[in-house]
């Protein structure tokens, strides 16, 4: 998934004395594993909650086009070009599966468009970073695609119906994404000196901003608390964070790439990896619009909107004159 | 049956079919998430896969055919403008949303009827290329007709642009149906129709999309050729060339 730091109550989570009837009825569905359905009763908390969550996962996908879209014209063989459109047709899916969700919860997509291109609502911090060389596309396969299944994966589980069962159809694919770009990793780590060139160069800047993906440890965040009680979120930043660095440094050894980590140790006791946390004001910085490539995203994003609005408008006139001549005949 | 027929003539249309769908799938995917609306980045996407999958069976056939060892990559790589066999039309830029879906759709309904034809060919790979490139042309000309119309027939914006891309675009389209002594060699084998015996069912088609989406079709076009003969490109080549062919030339002889 790529929602990060998504706000919830702020006021911690209710004890049962503290809920209303409905509210204790709607928990215990939750508890009990019930899905809630776009028609049953909910708290107005927990809707705006998942509005932004899942809002701000579609635009994740949608912008998540753009690094990968840099390098459709430049993909080094027929093949490559292929698997990467399917790729980046598959996101663009996952944009439309996601607003299709939130629409569920009374929000329109385009709606969501403005919040997103006024800078109301976010997306992941990961698309700020550009794609440089072609190692990039495999860097974001394997450790962003790969980030994002962690947290997808229980995600199929949350409370609410029509997003457990976009994530569900979203993992599927996220798994294929993942091992396109290990293969592409695989090819530069055993090719030439400039290729394996690329693949350190590629791991040495994704590695960080892909562990920020999971958003700074939120063990003390009233947000993430409520949310978890609420089953929109299933673990904490921090377990997802360790999950992932454990898998991937195997697969880093494999290649025979070094993670930019110096005092990155296994660690007997615990049976995880001990790791440097990234670089939180980086994050920060990012989140608020200074990353690499915010602006770019956000002026590419936005032309397209705006570029495309007679395209919008002519469809619409078109199918209100054929409605009109239908209902004339 | 390929041994009796003139191989260079049969590498010249196949290398003209795969030239057509690699750069045209190419300049199709240059829309990557840039869109004016969601659905149309993934039917763009879709496009340029499907063109991109059409060019590797044409671009194959076409490696086998000359037989001096290189695959479809390094016929789509490794050559340069003068030796792409590609209709000028399709490496024009992509201009706005509309000159895109246009010159789809001026293409796109050359294709379906060619395509159609070719099922019929007398050489097999062309009959199986031909029959599975045509399931997805069916796909691409109903939604790039429809698109046509919709614009075109829309706002007075809309179909200003519409009717600019036309006018813009009608000049390269007599290329596709031009004839020389390839095109009689293949129509004389039996492995593709001689291009000019499908003007009438094209002009119909087209004509009939158009009049829908009140657009006007320029009188006495004046017809650019030069690409399928590989005498004069565009400039426009040469750029696009830079940008895809990019890698394999900057580090040759690297898998990938």
């Amino acid at each position: 998934m790529y929602a990060q730091m998504v706000k919830s109550t702020g006021k911690g989570v209710k004890t049962r004395e503290e809920m209303s009837e409905d509210e204790r009825a709607f928990q215990d569905k939750i508890d009990a594993d019930t899905k809630i359905e776009p028609r049953d009763w909910m708290p107005e908390e927990y809707r705006k909650t998942l509005v932004r969550q899942i809002g701000q996962h579609a635009h994740s996908e949608i912008v998540g086009q753009l690094p990968e879209g840099n390098w459709i014209t430049r993909a080094p063989t027929l093949e490559r070009k292929m698997i990467l459109l399917a790729k980046v047709q598959d996101e663009a899916g996952h944009g439309l599966y996601l607003y299709c969700a939130a629409e569920t919860l009374g929000v329109s997509r385009d709606d969501l468009t403005e919040d997103l291109l006024s800078g109301k609502m976010k997306y992941s911090s990961i698309f700020n970073y550009p794609t440089l060389n072609w190692a990039d596309i495999g860097a974001v396969g394997w450790l962003v695609d790969g980030a994002a299944i962690m947290n997808q994966v229980p995600l199929q589980r949350t409370s609410y119906g029509p997003y457990s069962r976009a994530m569900i159809r979203i993992c599927k694919e996220e798994s294929f994404h993942q091992r396109q770009g290990y293969d592409i990793m695989m090819k530069m780590a055993q090719g030439s000196p400039e290729q394996k060139r690329m693949a350190q160069d590629a791991l040495d800047r994704f590695w960080y901003p892909s562990l920020m993906m999971f958003g700074p440890s939120d063990k003390d965040s009233v947000h993430s608390a409520q949310s978890m009680a609420w089953k929109i979120k299933i673990n904490t930043n921090d377990e997802l964070r360790q999950k992932f660095v454990d898998q991937t440094v195997p697969q880093a050894e494999y290649l025979g790439l070094s993670i930019p980590d110096p005092d990155l140790t296994w660690n007997e006791e615990t049976g995880h990896y001990d790791f440097t946390e990234p670089n939180w004001q980086e994050f920060f910085d990012v989140i608020k619009g200074n990353g690499p490539c915010n602006t770019e995203r956000m002026n590419d994003r936005t032309r397209a909107w705006e570029d495309g609005r007679w395209v919008r408008e002519g469809l619409m006139a078109h199918a209100r004159k054929k409605a009109a001549r239908t209902a004339a005949e | 049956m390929t041994e009796t027929i003139d191989k260079t003539a049969l590498l010249q249309f196949l290398l003209r079919m795969g030239d057509n769908t690699l750069i045209l799938g190419h300049r199709v995917s240059e829309w990557c998430g840039h869109s004016p609306v969601l659905e149309e980045d993934i039917a763009l996407a879709n496009t340029a896969l499907d063109l991109i999958g059409q060019t590797q069976l044409w671009l194959d056939y076409a490696a086998e055919v000359q037989g001096e060892g290189r695959t479809a990559d390094d016929l789509a790589f490794l050559r340069d403008a003068w030796d792409f066999r590609n209709v000028l039309l399709v490496e024009l830029p992509n201009g706005d949303f509309g000159q895109t879906l246009m010159r789809q759709f001026l293409y796109d309904a050359w294709a379906s009827i060619m395509l159609g034809r070719l099922q019929k060919s007398a050489d097999e790979r062309v009959r199986e290329i031909a029959e599975k490139a045509a399931k997805e042309n069916a796909y691409h000309v109903e939604r790039s007709a429809d698109t046509v119309v919709g614009l075109g027939d829309g706002t007075e914006e809309s179909h200003a642009r519409m009717q600019a891309a036309l006018d813009y675009l009608y000049p390269y389209v007599g290329e596709l149906f031009e004839s020389d002594a390839t095109d009689a060699a293949m129509a004389e084998a039996g492995i593709a129709p001689d291009p000019a015996s499908l003007r009438a069912e094209y002009d119909a088609f087209v004509g009939r999309v158009m009049a829908e989406a009140t657009l006007t079709i320029p009188e006495k076009a004046y017809v650019h050729r030069g690409g399928r003969s590989g005498t004069m490109h565009t400039e426009h080549l040469g750029h696009l060339l830079c940008t895809m062919q990019w890698l394999q030339r900057a580090y040759p002889g690297c898998q990938w």
